[in-house]
């Protein structure tokens, strides 16, 4: 609650519809400010969305239900606010970053807040500034160890202009609201910093130098994304389709297996049991790049479904501030939101009770430019010291019906780089992760900065290749449809060798079980190694006698690939299993494969 | 419903619509509840002095100066072991002609368990219909709806689970339910001798729709004073939840609320939530586990009501008929359980994922021949062997009828691969074709 006591303006309940509330102010009070419903003693958090003479209208972060007319409200004079410092990573939060381990009682009490950080933990300081740098927002002062991140303390980036530093504490412990460092700027004025800062989450945080283009993979080891549409480092991405159809899985697994220093989950407005899977999970899991417990690089943000809904669109963009917070000490930020949907559906509730002109299916008409500003938060920035940092960005989008002509997906489609749909028939037939060969794209594969580095860290003939793969499930699935219309034995032999050749590659690249330990995270040299593997046996001169031949020696092939993929990298099973399918393919045709 | 002495009582109503009154009322809360003119109402919008209730059976016959009596308080339920084998209309009344409950009162709809301290659900749910337990595993605390057709027998199949679940207490939240329907229920749960383990809460066809919006807050809070203050596991049926959205929007149409797809409210996503997610395992025992059925028009799960129920529960399990054995089954390719995951293979023996997973690819090649029958193309004999397969496999497992423990389960795949397929064919994992492999 703001302890400030200027002259804030104050107000009154006069209406309630649902989480809309509107109060009468009895003075200036400012778009998105954040102000306190005083309910039978209860301080219930709210945001202006809406100002009409004299009236504001703010969403409640809470149950409206009890209100009455006539109740107290105090304005707070800012935007909603979060807490940036050390100690939010292994944390799980609510979407207005309160610590949720810290909250009593088994039920969420309306009105209750935690703090963000822990101030009674001291963090080991080392300077970075020296007296008479000059530094603006962003410039690292000193560097904590938060997990083994370096967790840099940063010239807070509410601070305009430059300023020039005067002292930086020496080495030691200190509690994060301590001063560690005390800046003078052109006016003469001193400001003291402390490792803890305050950021309106709705804006944001641009202490960069500039924005380049993306051009290094963000490894995986999901088969589909790394080898055929690659995410990049610093890249967005998007994964719409119907329920049940594998978003989350998804994400989960990349949450557990990209090659990040930072993880930031967003579950907005999905199911409580899927953040009680990664409470319990991450703690225990290894992160496979470091050895360390995944939870150590992790901050949990867990709006779901049953909790306030206008806090949903907190949610997203209280992990985004991290996310940008982190991405400002130079490191690799990996944020996932699950599901954005569920945040266009909380504004157009809003939108909906303020009677807004509505836009398509109701939502508001500024969606897309809401969606697209949101996405282009992420990004690969370097920063005024001329290091690096990236966010990389992959939200999910849950069409109703699973058609992917509605808003949301639209409005996404257009904000985002990759494209990872998955298709309700392929989850139908269990074809894991589902996401449609054909229609998902990464647009990252076409710029030639990405394409440099895939040829000098895998392959020169890595795209070529990949595009052979593409060309290949494009093809087999014409010649299916060929097969399809006209009849097995309508066909020559070659249909079904083109439809078997996409078979292999869809069950053996495509497919991929996220629950079984060895087959859930391919390393990328692995995915080269079965690609190689993969060509080697389409290109071989196999010839069958009649279309019944084809199927029995493609299923044994698919068979003994898939146990390669379900065993060790290079072990003894892995490598018996590769000179069995030499043996079945050198049968057919004398070639050695 | 009763109301406190001393209350103010209003006579003027300002404007009367099909769903609601709008009075002039002061120091009237949010959600609070009403009587007009005998009638139970709830307040859904105040704007300054004038507060709009929704009266739940319509205002048809209300005069312009009906007494309105407020009553103080949002709607709640005395919670008491005594509701134990009890009949409650929407209300919470009781419908049995037995007493009413006098025990602690608890606002309905009450706040959401902080999900730090929930626990991962890890207790399988045997049901013996292999349809479930070896294609859709059931755990406790899990929240799945059955999507069938009208004229499906999804009552029986749901109170069938229930009675072989072994939960301390059954809630039945009847929403529009047929007399027909309830008396089953009642019959069938006093034929297993568990009344005393049950508690209803029903609106049937005979009572206003809008009562309906009232039932599954009603049934949940009485589940969680058996789940939390007795630390029991519960088990929660609701149905129908589509007649339940059926009223969300009635109320909404006549609110003049802007209606998002299928003429339902855009909060229809976040109105369901709100009930599904009090399906909640607790560290010390309690749980709730809720089973719903939500009706299809014409099996169609695009439909707004199905699709936001989808994007909710934890899976569905969804009953067709099968024409070719003449029997009502658990659909392989609809259905999913997202919580199997948690238990299958560790609860149950190792093999269980790769089975269950093989034998519905090799039901899905026999969809995949069908079809080329029915375009009049000749099949391999891989082909025809997949439709022995698949018959086989929908009477002996994916039937509603079926009821055997998971070993057994197993083994019947097992022999069923055996019968039809080589092991490659079948492509399972070799440890398990070495140690299964009939
Ligand atoms: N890669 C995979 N390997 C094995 N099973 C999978 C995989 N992906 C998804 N599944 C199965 O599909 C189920 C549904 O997946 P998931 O929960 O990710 O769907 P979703 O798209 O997030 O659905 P919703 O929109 O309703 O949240 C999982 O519980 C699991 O059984
Ligand atoms: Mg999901």
């Amino acid at each position: 609650m703001s302890n400030e006591q200027e002259n804030r303006t104050t107000g009154k309940v006069s209406g309630i519809i649902a989480n809309l509330v509107i109060v009468q102010a009895d003075g200036p009070f400012a778009q998105n400010e954040i102000c306190y419903i005083i309910h039978n003693g209860v301080w219930l958090m709210a945001e202006v969305i809406k100002a009409q003479g004299g009236l504001a209208y703010v969403q409640v972060f809470e149950s409206t239900r009890g209100l009455k007319p006539g109740s107290p409200v105090e304005f707070t004079g800012h935007m909603l606010e979060v807490s940036l410092g050390p100690g939010l990573l292994s944390r799980n939060y609510d979407g207005l970053l309160n610590d949720l381990d810290t909250m009593t009682g088994i039920f969420l009490k309306r009105g209750e807040y935690t703090a963000t950080l822990n101030t009674k933990k001291k963090w080991d300081f080392t300077p970075i500034a020296n007296p008479g740098d000059r530094v603006t927002a962003g410039d690292w002062l000193g560097e904590v160890d938060e997990n083994s991140i370096a967790h840099r303390i940063m010239v807070p980036f509410k601070m305009e202009g430059s300023y020039t530093v005067e002292s930086v504490s020496e080495a030691g412990q200190y509690f994060p609201d301590e001063p560690i460092a005390r800046l003078r700027d052109e006016n003469n004025e001193q400001f003291v910093v402390t490792m803890v800062q305050r950021w309106p989450v709705k804006k944001a945080i641009k202490a960069y130098r500039n924005k380049p283009r993306p051009f290094k993979l963000l490894e995986t080891g999901v088969r589909i994304i790394d080898t055929l549409n690659p995410i990049v480092e610093g890249g967005t991405g998007f994964i719409p389709g119907p329920f049940g159809s594998g978003k989350t899985v998804m994400q989960q697994a990349i949450s557990k297996q990209a090659e990040a220093d930072i993880v930031v989950m967003a579950a907005c407005g999905e199911r409580a049991n899927e953040v009680v899977e990664l409470f319990k999970e991450f703690p225990e899991l290894e992160d496979p790049w470091t050895g360390r417990k995944l939870m150590e690089r992790t901050t949990i943000i867990a709006n779901t479904s049953n909790m306030p809904v206008a806090a949903r669109e907190a949610s997203v963009y209280s992990a985004m501030t991290i996310a940008e917070y982190y991405r400002s000490m130079g490191h690799k930020v990996l944020m996932l939101a699950d599901s954005t949907s569920r945040w266009a559906q909380a504004l157009r509730e809003m939108s909906n009770r303020m009677e807004e002109l509505p836009g398509p299916d109701a939502f508001p008409m500024d969606l897309p430019a809401i969606v697209s500003n949101f996405y282009a938060r992420a990004g690969y920035v370097v920063l005024n010291n001329g290091k690096t940092g990236s966010i990389t960005f992959i939200g999910t989008v849950s069409p109703a019906g699973g058609n992917l002509k509605e808003p949301v997906t639209e409005a996404t489609k257009k904000a985002t780089r990759c494209f990872y749909a998955l298709s309700q028939q392929r989850a139908d037939s269990k074809r894991y992760p589902a996401i449609d060969p054909i229609d998902s794209y990464s647009k990252y594969l076409e710029y030639p900065e990405l394409q440099k580095t895939l040829a000098e860290t895998i392959s020169p003939e890595w795209i070529g290749h990949v595009n052979r793969l593409k060309n290949i499930m494009i093809r087999g699935k014409e010649a299916a449809e060929q097969i399809n219309i006209l009849g097995d034995d309508s066909v020559s032999v070659d249909y079904h060798l083109t439809f078997w050749k996409s078979e292999i590659v869809d069950a053996v690249l495509l497919q991929q079980d996220a629950f079984d330990s060895i087959d859930a995270r391919t390393p990328l040299q692995r995915q080269r190694y079965m690609v190689d593997l993969l060509l080697e046996i389409i290109d071989a001169p196999l010839s069958f006698d009649g279309f019944e031949e084809v199927q029995p020696f493609y299923k044994r092939i698919i068979d003994k690939l898939r146990q390669m993929n379900y065993s060790q990298f290079e072990s003894e099973e892995f490598l018996a299993f590769r000179a069995e399918l030499k043996e079945m393919v050198a049968e057919r045709t004398g070639v050695e494969v | 419903m009763e109301t406190k002495a001393l209350q103010r009582i209003y006579t003027k109503i300002g404007q009367i619509t099909k769903a609601t009154c709008t009075l002039k009322a002061t120091d009237v809360g949010y959600e609070e509840l009403a009587l007009v003119d005998g009638r139970p109402a709830q307040v859904v919008k105040i704007v300054g002095d004038n507060v709009t209730l929704q009266v739940f059976s319509g205002t048809e016959g209300i005069r312009t100066n009906a007494e309105v009596v407020f009553a103080g308080k949002p709607p709640t339920l005395k919670v008491g072991d005594e509701l134990a084998g009890r009949f409650f209309n929407a209300f919470g009344d009781p419908i049995d002609g037995g007493p009413k409950i006098e025990g602690e009162e608890r606002e309905i709809g009450g706040p959401s368990v902080n999900p730090v301290r929930r626990q991962q659900p890890s207790e399988l749910i045997a049901t013996g219909i292999a349809g479930i337990d070896l294609n859709n595993t059931l755990v406790t605390g899990q929240k799945i709806p059955f999507f069938a057709d009208p004229d499906q027998p999804f009552n029986q199949v749901m109170a069938m689970v229930a009675l072989r679940a072994e939960a301390d207490k059954i809630i039945l939240g009847g929403m529009g339910l047929t007399n027909d329907d309830y008396l089953f229920f009642k019959d069938i749960f006093e034929n297993a001798g568990a009344l005393h383990r049950i508690i209803s809460f029903v609106n049937t066809t005979e009572d206003p729709p809008v009562e309906r919006l009232l039932v599954p807050d009603m049934a949940l809070t009485a589940a969680e004073y058996f789940a939390v203050d007795k630390k029991e596991k519960v088990l929660v049926l609701l149905t129908d939840m589509t007649l339940y959205a059926d009223a969300l929007s009635i109320v909404s149409n006549r609110m003049d609320q802007i209606p998002s797809k299928d003429s339902m409210p855009g909060s229809l996503y976040s109105d369901l939530a709100r009930l599904y997610e009090k399906a909640v395992q607790f560290g010390d025992g309690g749980s709730i586990t809720i089973i719903a059925v939500t009706t299809l028009s014409g099996g169609d799960i695009t439909h707004a009501i199905p699709d936001n129920t989808g994007y909710i529960t934890e899976g569905q399990l969804f009953l067709r008929r099968d024409t070719e054995i003449g029997k009502v089954i658990i659909d392989p390719f609809r259905s999913l359980s997202r919580l199997k995951q948690l238990v299958i293979g560790k609860k149950t023996r190792a093999d269980h994922p790769q089975v269950m997973n093989a034998a519905i690819r090799l039901y899905a090649d026999a969809a995949n021949a069908r079809t080329k029958l029915e375009n009049g193309f000749d099949l391999t004999e891989y082909d025809k062997r997949t439709l022995d397969f698949a018959k086989e496999y929908s009477d002996k497992l994916l039937a509603i009828d079926v009821n055997i423990d998971t070993v057994e389960m197993l083994d019947t795949a097992w022999a069923l691969f055996a019968r039809y397929f080589s092991p490659e064919e079948v492509a399972v994992k070799k440890e398990f074709v070495e140690k299964y492999w009939k």
